[in-house]
């Protein structure tokens, strides 16, 4: 099996020590960053990602598949610094202000991440002017907003105001999400897409970008 | 009746069959030993850190009345002003499963150890239900200790950010109830410190005051209709 199978296999498996072996290995037979990340880490996330929508892997595995890539990103990323290469985009994540629920916004964070985008994730409690004002500052593709409460989901229609009042409707698209967030919701606000769980938020985000 | 709730861990342990289907895993589900290995090393975890404590405060329906009230942030409509009038018993109340938890979630992610985080964050987020259910179960035996004679009533449990209760309401509940006692703050963004902490009322009346139609302005934005399931639990479960 050629070893950058066998790299995707290993974010599959969930092994990072084997992928933080094999990345290097390829660096040093000279294997282009682009295709390392590409061929070995994306595709095995893609895989991973794959199996998880279809329930043929849990939670679970996808974290363990996460850390694993994140060990070869440690690896290939001053490579792909050093060569220019851009990632997919930068993505600003956040629970909206009032809300401190973040773990469906982590667990987002992290399948962003592995499938090639720059997170810039600003916690729990965001302010939507913080929001608005990092991602004019960082240049980035899309914000990501997330809310368990009720109570707390207007918060998400102030950012988008926002970014309408800045000239930056269009330029930064969002997209938001949580448990009692729906798609009528979303174009209630004037939201640009909803994402229905975290794997499908990453499916949204790269059709936002995908559709600059 | 204003009293210190102490849990012991096995209290709050949660059922595997509850963790797993917190993290969205089918019960019968076939699992990799990597993922038992997870649930042990959470659990692990779970019984090190978790220091679950409580407070619970009776309160007449007037007093429960300005709570409620709280910023004037409410839904213009909401279930909890009709229930709450229909209350024979009301107590505030507030558990926290304490600071441990929080820091070794905290340690976990900057780690990066990802899937170990999930398992503990479901194991307690579970656990945090439990300790809300075990005071509801606490609220209506200290009212039967006294002589409420009420064959079908039952206690349930309501909390701000949720059912058009703004979570503002916060800042008054806290003022009132005072769960510093037990370690539990509240940020200027209302808040609670240590994270998995859940603050509310205790409603004690015949079951039937619970029932509502979900039709109020902020049932059509919300998915997560856990107060059906809160509600059906409530008919369906043995507590007398």
């Amino acid at each position: 099996m050629p070893v950058i199978f066998e790299l995707a296999e290993a974010v599959i498996q969930g092994e990072p020590t084997r992928v933080g072996e094999l990345t290097r290995q390829q660096i040093a037979a000279g294997v282009a960053p682009k295709t390392i990340l590409d061929d070995g880490l994306i595709a095995g996330m893609t895989v991973v990602g794959d199996r998880f929508r279809v329930h043929e892997i849990f939670l679970p595995d996808v974290l363990l598949a996460a850390k694993a890539m994140y060990a070869g990103m440690d690896a290939l990323r001053p490579l792909l610094v050093r060569d220019g290469i851009p990632s997919l985009g930068k993505v600003v994540i956040g629970s909206v202000k009032g809300d401190l629920h973040d773990i469906g916004k982590n667990l987002v964070g992290i399948l962003l991440k592995g499938a090639g985008f720059d997170v810039i994730d600003l916690g729990h409690d965001v302010a939507p002017e913080r929001m608005v004002q990092t991602a004019e500052e960082q240049g980035a593709a899309v914000i990501g907003m997330s809310a368990l409460l009720t109570t707390t989901m207007p918060v998400m229609g102030e950012v988008v105001k926002q970014l309408k009042a800045k000239g930056l409707a269009g330029k930064v698209r969002t997209v938001v999400g949580g448990a009692p967030v729906t798609a009528a919701f979303a174009k209630e606000i004037g939201a640009d897409a909803y994402g229905f769980d975290a794997g499908n938020a990453v499916d949204v985000v790269k059709g936002l970008v995908g559709g600059r | 009746m204003n009293e210190i709730l102490t849990f012991s861990a096995a209290e709050v342990a949660p059922a595997r069959e509850a963790v797993l289907a917190q993290l969205g895993i089918p019960p019968l589900a076939a699992l990799p030993p990597r993922t038992e290995g997870l649930l042990d090393a959470a659990a692990t975890l779970f019984a090190e850190h978790v220091a679950p404590v409580g407070v619970m405060s009776e309160l007449p329906p007037e007093v429960f009345a300005q709570v409620y009230h709280g910023e004037g942030r409410n839904a213009r409509e909401s279930p909890l002003a009709i229930i709450a009038g229909r209350a024979e018993h009301l107590a505030l109340f507030a558990v926290t499963l304490g600071q441990g938890i929080g820091d070794a979630l905290s340690r976990l992610f900057a780690a990066e150890d990802f899937a170990l985080a999930y398992m503990l964050d479901a194991m307690a987020s579970v656990a945090a239900d439990r300790a809300d259910e075990t005071t509801e179960g606490r609220f209506e035996s200290a009212l039967r200790a006294r002589g409420w004679a009420a064959p079908d009533g039952a206690a349930l449990r309501y909390s701000p950010g949720y059912c058009g209760w703004d979570v503002t309401g916060q800042r008054r509940l806290f003022a009132t109830l005072q769960p510093d006692r037990i370690g539990l703050t509240l940020t200027d963004s209302c808040l609670m410190q240590p994270l998995k902490s859940v603050s509310g009322v205790l409603i004690a009346g015949p079951r039937a005051i619970h029932r509502f139609s979900p039709t109020y302005d902020f049932c059509d934005r919300c998915e997560a209709r856990t107060c059906r399931n809160r509600l059906v639990a409530l008919y369906t479960s043995l507590r007398s």
